[in-house]
């Protein structure tokens, strides 16, 4: 008796153990260190290390690099927020219209999911490149002179671009389900109320997605703060003069290249609560299913 | 106010599947036409075709002095009540009356005396700051139909509005529905596959079987008089006895490959009758009894007054006059 009650109690934490071990070592851990490495401040080689309380973040608050990244990111994040969830919106809304084949259709839309983010970045690379892409010779024949090496502008145009690109077909699939759930008849009534195409789309149609859109807000905002490192490292590496230095970047920068861990782990917790908040808010208003 | 004329129209597919052929129907101005037939027999595409959701492939469809073919849903001066009540979810009841009329601009004022008057009648005024999903099936079903009233239509085009309710809530709102017909005397077309729906609430009954018109009349004519053996086992309930001449060679009739019709309450028990009726089964209604039985080999129904139990074997009449005879393709002959 005793011999099996021991077994059955120890066999659900060995059943766990793989996953406790990974969220362990790989998340709870550093993510304490970095916590932890926030209050330090180390010198130039490593030698001492000594307790410094509030001052990291105190410096990154009066640092205009740091004001700076976080103005960035805003831009960064609410450009290819909009820019992916409306285009996978116009994508999902044509092929909800289509009859046949429709699968066809979404299997390829959603290819440009399965693309690493490095990959993306590079391949977006190659077309702007101002030297061998494809891009800057059509943008000269209209008189634009493509250089994202140089111009501020242009280095955000690409990786807002290469970003959004990778994060339409994600949005694409929900816009799709989401669209599909709205019931024929609640269009036809408002056909036969006399609403044209595009009335019913905002009267009818939007109002019945923001679920979907607001789940897809906070996903997308997340995506375009943590995810697009790989994008951002393959093509512009933060520059030019910090211009597309996102947060995320500059945690890996200052850190890895500047060999300023104190700053770059108080920069990590400071993330760490955005993510918090975003997925708190996630929860306490996705749960409740909003607008209506 | 109009009328509607639906002149040999015709649904074919793409894939070239026809739903509904050469259907005719002349609905006068006021009138309330229900059109009835089981579930595939293309009565709701018919409907959808009027209401303008779906293309007419053949004939025309007129509403008033328009021919309508081309005309948008929205401009055919209809309005629909669906059966899932297509209510917009995310607008208060309010909103939902008078999103047809905002559409049309409607001078405000107009559309608060139209939708005050609408809440009237249908006595939802209560609940018109609530939205959708905080009423019952009954009252979502009446502002369905608000939403229907509210524009004054020439025509209201129902689809099955009742067969989301229960069955007792059914049978009041088939009640209100009649009235507010009355009442209004707006030009109706109704859809529904219950026929007993169909016969209390219709002016005229369009039977339709497999995409074509079997019958049009009056309740009682398609009652006393179907016009094919389809009409006469889909119209009445229960079901009019359908028995082929083979299995009852005594009795009166032409054709010997036809059938001979014979509705449940016109048999009697009686002890010199031509029918004897081995019972197989009876179920109880409280105030009659409905009798299953067979005989050479054919189904019976009889309804009579609840009694004591019956024997194994009965003979019964038919009350004189009340044969059915249909010819060998199921025509009625007499």
């Amino acid at each position: 008796m005793k011999r099996t009650l021991f077994r059955n109690q120890l066999l659900p934490w060995l059943l766990l153990a793989p996953q406790l071990a990974i969220t362990f070592i790989f998340f709870l851990w550093p993510a304490a260190q970095a916590v932890r490495q926030s209050f330090l401040r180390q010198d130039a080689f490593g030698i001492n290390t000594t307790f410094v309380g509030l001052s990291n973040f105190e410096a990154l608050w009066n640092s205009p690099e740091y004001l700076n990244s976080l103005q960035v990111t805003a831009v960064f994040a609410v450009l290819v927020t909009v820019l992916s969830m409306g285009f996978a919106l116009l994508l999902a809304v044509a092929v909800d219209r289509m009859i046949r084949s429709t699968s066809v259709y979404t299997t390829l839309l959603v290819w440009p999911y399965a693309v690493a983010p490095a990959v993306a970045g590079i391949l977006w690379w190659f077309i702007f490149n101002p030297t061998i892409g494809v891009m800057p010779y059509f943008l000269d024949a209209v008189g634009y002179d493509w250089n994202h090496i140089s111009s501020k502008t242009d280095a955000m145009t690409l990786v807002v671009i290469a970003s959004a690109w990778k994060q339409i077909s994600y949005n694409f699939l929900f816009f799709v389900a989401g669209l599909q759930s709205v019931p024929a008849s609640l269009r036809e009534a408002a056909a036969i109320d006399g609403a044209g195409p595009v009335r019913r789309f905002f009267d009818i149609t939007v109002p019945l997605l923001s679920p979907t859109t607001f789940f897809l807000l906070v996903v997308n905002i997340v995506y375009a703060m943590f995810d697009t490192f790989g994008v951002i490292d393959a093509t512009t590496e933060g520059g030019p003069a910090q211009a597309t230095n996102i947060l995320v970047y500059k945690v890996y920068f200052d850190g890895f290249v500047g060999q300023n861990m104190g700053s770059s782990a108080a920069q990590s917790v400071i993330l760490m609560l955005i993510v918090i908040a975003l997925t708190v808010v996630q929860f306490r208003y996705v749960e409740k299913k909003v607008a209506y | 106010m109009a009328s509607i004329i639906l002149d040999k129209v015709g649904k074919v597919y793409a894939g070239g599947t026809r739903a509904v052929g050469d259907v005719s129907i002349d609905i006068a101005d006021g009138e309330f036409v229900v059109l009835v037939g089981p579930s595939g027999c293309g009565k709701s595409t018919l409907l959808r075709m009027v209401a303008g959701l779906e293309s007419i492939s053949e004939g025309t469809v007129r509403i008033g002095d328009r021919v309508v073919n081309d005309i948008e849903p929205a401009d055919r001066d209809i309005a629909m009540v669906f059966q899932n009540y297509a209510l917009y979810p995310h607008m208060s009841v309010r909103q939902n009356l008078a999103y047809g009329l905002k559409n049309r601009r409607t001078p405000k004022a107009e559309i608060d005396k139209r939708v005050a008057q609408a809440a009237e009648i249908l006595q939802i005024g209560p609940y018109l700051d609530r939205k959708p999903r905080a009423l019952s099936g009954g009252q979502r079903q009446r502002v369905a139909m608000g939403r229907a009233i509210v524009r004054e239509p020439a025509a209201f085009l129902f689809d099955e509005p009742l067969s989301n309710l229960d069955a007792k809530l059914r049978v009041t709102m088939r009640l209100e529905i009649k009235e507010l017909q009355r009442r209004l005397r707006t030009t109706s077309i109704y859809v529904t596959h219950d026929q007993l729906e169909a016969m209390t609430l219709a002016d005229r009954l369009v039977v339709l079987n497999a995409g074509r018109i079997e019958q049009i009349g009056t309740p009682l004519e398609v009652y006393r008089k179907p016009a094919s053996t389809f009409v006469a086992s889909f119209i009445g309930s229960p079901a009019m006895n359908l028995i082929s001449r083979r299995a009852v060679p005594h009795l009166p009739g032409t054709d010997h490959a036809g059938t001979i019709g014979i509705r449940p309450e016109d048999l009697t028990v009686a002890p010199d009758g031509p029918l004897e009726m081995e019972v197989l089964a009876v179920e109880e209604l409280g105030a009659q009894r409905l009798v299953h039985g067979q005989t050479g080999g054919e189904r019976l129904t009889v309804t009579m007054p609840s009694g004591e139990a019956l024997p194994e074997y009965l003979r019964l009449a038919y009350r004189p006059g009340s044969l059915h005879l249909f010819d060998g393709k199921g025509l009625r002959i007499a």
